[in-house]
């Protein structure tokens, strides 16, 4: 019968208006901002630095050893080199950066950095609320900006940041047989 | 399938005059190909397309490829008198290969299920002698993808219906995905600015003067640029 | 079968009269590039003569941004990002697209659960790829929205999955030579079995709609007819190509990965018409399925990295290499050439959806100007990719 095609499709959306009342599988829209659904663990968006202890100064990890801003894609990180060293967590003198900017208008959240990275010092945050009124200069996240604690870190990748810690206080335990073999973890190394 | 060397025998014999070599690959793809002559690509391709063992009926991906000048510097250890007495010299030859241009189809057979036979013609230089003869009434797929390379390689396909830029515009000058182009003097500005931009941002962009400080107000102001 | 194209220009035009229409004036309409139903920046040059296409010519690149010279310049790593952008409705597959033809420039090999890892997500992205496709049909023959969102609801679960996975909805990046960047998150599998096992609710309620359709099949059935000769010597693949009736996929062709390993149908249609087209991604989701439900069965623990491969400053051998895929939209391949250093000699793209517009003037000829839109949407295109 003609129509009996259309009335069957009719039933369709019918079933689906009257079960998004109902049934969860059928509405999943989220009220946004009032309702947020939890983000995955692996979500990224943008970069930022790592630091130990409290002073996003001296507990710096990144050694402006520049590998980041080198195979960068599209070329968004922007590193200048300090004149002076300072010790790192494990209290060898390196190099800390001077500048580091990193454009988030251009960067396109790849994650190559964090993998190229041998230092642990880069990783990716989850903060995706990031408008702002300007276009340049706003966009434009200074190593101050930059810079955030490894308890942040502890707290938007529960699982990922341990293991982290794990595998540098492994590598110190290699690089320094020292009595203290403990070594201690990274977030209680004493500010140099 | 045959071998290419099987394949080049063949069509050597079907297509009189046709010249054919075979382009070793020396990676772990081992996909060599077949270079042919361009007065007898067109016949040759016929060839490959109708044999009936052969069939390659699609012809799956055509592409540009641009080799600039270069020299190949060989190094070959010859025998020469020197003061009297027979010595081993290295003696240096340097070829000059000249640059050309390069056309590339993958092709494959959807009757019998094999490929790719990858065959390349090649032009007789880089710049007015940058024609090929076109394989487009053979393998349509071929229209889009020669006015692709014509597009950015700048080689002219003698015998396609439609040579036209297909991905730039009309006016547009040089081709683009040459080895040699240079990208026209336009900087935008940008914040990180690296090697080459930070080179260019240098010729272009000149700080402004202070005034009276209502250039840097910004709409919004500070407070909402956190 | 030679083309029989013509420039727009080349169209001769009776002269202007003063006030009445000649008959069999040609009306020059240049349909995009800002319209709905074109999905994305792409231009058609219509020639018509009433309501009828009489020559259509496609204009292409308003969103070119030559992406294989970005490749050129970058090392082998940097462009594994940049191939999400091509096809950003397939992420998934354009990784591996990309990872096989560097896999087998470099002589790699890739461990057991990554293959397997790669055959699900390939297989989840086919099923989010064609759902939307099917919603986006619609969408162009007027069933506004609503069996788009029914689409989306069902892809949105797909790249859920896709974001626990590799932290990002469509740009997934995901993939590496020899291997996948990290394994899967504690819970993902179930949670991707669960999605697998309620998609057949969602085909059969799309089939529903859509099948016994008057409408649909008013508008779709004997429009735009593709004829396996042509399909073939115009380098058509994937679904387009088996809608006309030619058994190739290959997957079964080349049997890369481990799909020698699956059981599955490859659905073939018998008229090649938009109706056949369209059929072809219902059937096709099914095949999907029960691949995805053996992959499960048979994926094991196991690394999903080959430690071999360096990360950084990673320089495969003098070589070429072309690899391709049976991507949701048709053979995606990647050519590449290495000379030896950090960045590739030469980086093609061979996009599906470019070489299969190669046929749509032939397959608008005749028709009239709604069809167009509606063959347009059975091509299934994304301009990401053919505009590169």
């Amino acid at each position: 019968m003609i129509g009996s095609g259309v009335l069957k499709g009719m039933a369709v959306t019918a079933r689906n208006f009257v079960g998004s009342y109902f049934d969860k599988e059928r509405l999943i829209t989220v009220q946004y901002p009032e309702e947020r659904n939890p983000l995955p663990e692996n979500y990224r968006n943008f970069p930022f630095l790592l630091y130990d202890g409290d002073d996003p100064h001296a507990g710096l990890r990144c050694v402006a050893c520049k590998i980041c801003e080198k195979e960068c894609p599209p070329q968004c990180i922007y590193i200048v080199k300090s004149d002076d060293k300072k010790p790192d967590y494990m209290g060898k003198p390196q190099f800390y950066p001077k500048v580091f900017d990193i454009d988030i208008s251009v960067c396109m959240s790849c994650q190559i950095c964090v993998e190229v990275c041998p230092f642990e010092a880069i990783k990716m945050d989850k903060d995706f609320e990031l408008s702002r009124r300007e276009r340049f200069e706003a966009l434009l996240l200074r190593k101050e900006e930059l810079s955030k604690s490894n308890d942040y870190y502890h707290k938007i990748c529960p699982t990922d940041a341990p293991e982290v810690d794990a595998k540098l206080a492994e590598a110190a335990a290699k690089k320094k047989p020292a009595p203290a073999a403990a070594a201690p973890t990274p977030t209680s190394v004493p500010a140099a | 399938m045959e071998s290419l060397e099987q394949i080049k025998a063949r069509a050597e014999r079907a297509v009189s005059g046709a010249q054919i070599a075979i382009v070793p690959n020396p990676g772990p793809a081992q996909q060599s190909s077949l270079l042919i002559d361009n007065e007898h690509a067109f016949a040759v391709a016929r060839f490959l397309r109708d044999d009936p063992t052969l069939r390659l009926d699609f012809c799956s991906n055509v592409t540009g490829v641009d080799w600039l000048d270069r020299v190949v510097k060989k190094t070959v250890k010859m025998k020469r008198l020197v003061d009297g007495e027979e010595k081993e010299v290295d003696e240096t030859t340097e070829e000059k290969i000249p640059g050309y241009l390069e056309a590339v189809y993958h092709l494959y057979s959807m009757t019998h299920k094999h490929g790719p036979v990858i065959i390349r013609i090649r032009t007789r230089d880089r710049g007015d002698g940058a024609r090929l003869p076109s394989l487009t009434t053979i393998w349509r797929s071929a229209e889009f993808q020669e006015r692709e390379i014509f597009d950015l390689y700048g080689v002219r396909f003698d015998g396609h219906p439609d040579l036209r830029r297909i991905l730039m515009w009309d006016e547009f000058v040089d081709y683009p995905m040459r080895k040699d182009y240079r990208e026209p003097d336009d900087y935008e500005w940008e914040p990180t600015p690296h090697d080459e931009v930070l080179e260019k941002a240098k010729r272009h962009y000149t700080q402004r003067p202070e005034l009276d400080g209502a250039e840097k107000i910004t709409a919004g102001g500070d407070a909402l640029n956190r | 079968m030679s083309a029989t194209v013509q420039t727009l220009e080349a169209i001769e035009r009776p002269p202007v009269s003063m006030g009445s229409r000649l008959e069999g004036e040609l009306l020059e309409v240049s349909m995009g590039p800002q319209h709905p139903s074109t999905h994305g920046v792409f231009r058609m040059n219509v020639a018509l003569e009433g309501e009828v296409v009489r020559k259509l010519k496609p204009v292409f690149g308003y969103l070119h941004r030559n992406h294989e010279k970005l490749g050129e310049n970058m090392s082998y790593l940097g462009s594994m990002p940049y191939t999400d952008r091509l096809d950003y409705f397939c992420s998934m597959t354009n990784n591996w697209a990309y990872a096989l033809s560097v896999e087998k420039l470099a002589g790699i090999k890739v461990p057991e659960r990554a293959e397997y890892l790669r055959v699900i997500l390939a297989e989840l992205t086919r099923l989010q790829n064609h759902a939307s496709l099917l919603g986006f049909l619609l969408n162009d023959m007027g069933a506004w929205g609503t069996p788009l969102m029914y689409a989306f609801r069902e892809r949105e679960k797909i790249l859920d999955l896709f974001e626990s996975l590799s932290g990002s909805r469509m740009m997934c990046d995901y993939m590496r030579f020899g291997g996948c960047r990290c394994d899967t998150p504690p819970g993902w599998m179930e949670r991707a079995k669960q999605i697998v096992d309620r998609f057949p609710h969602f085909i059969d309620d799309l089939e529903q709609l859509v099948v016994g359709n008057e409408v649909v099949i008013g508008r779709t059935q004997n429009v735009g007819i593709l004829s396996p000769d042509l399909a073939i010597n115009a380098g058509i693949a994937g679904p387009m190509l088996r809608a006309s009736g030619v058994n190739y996929d290959i997957r079964k062709v080349d049997g890369y990965g481990f799909y020698p390993r699956f059981k599955f149908r490859i659905p073939l249609g018998e008229h090649g018409d938009t109706y056949d087209r369209l059929m072809m991604r219902v059937l096709e989701m099914r095949e999907s399925l029960s691949i995805l439900k053996q992959a499960f069965e048979q994926i094991q623990p196991g690394p999903i990295m080959n430690p071999k491969v360096k990360i950084r400053a990673f320089r495969p051998p003098v070589g070429e290499a072309y690899g391709r895929i049976e991507g949701p939209k048709g053979e995606l391949g990647f050519y590449l050439i290495s000379d030896g250093g950090q960045n590739p000699y030469r980086y093609r793209v061979r996009p599906p959806s470019f070489v299969n517009l190669t046929v749509l003037e032939d397959l608008c000829l005749g028709h009239t100007v709604a069809d167009v839109m509606v063959i347009l949407g059975s091509v299934d295109i994304v301009m990401g990719e053919v505009d590169r």
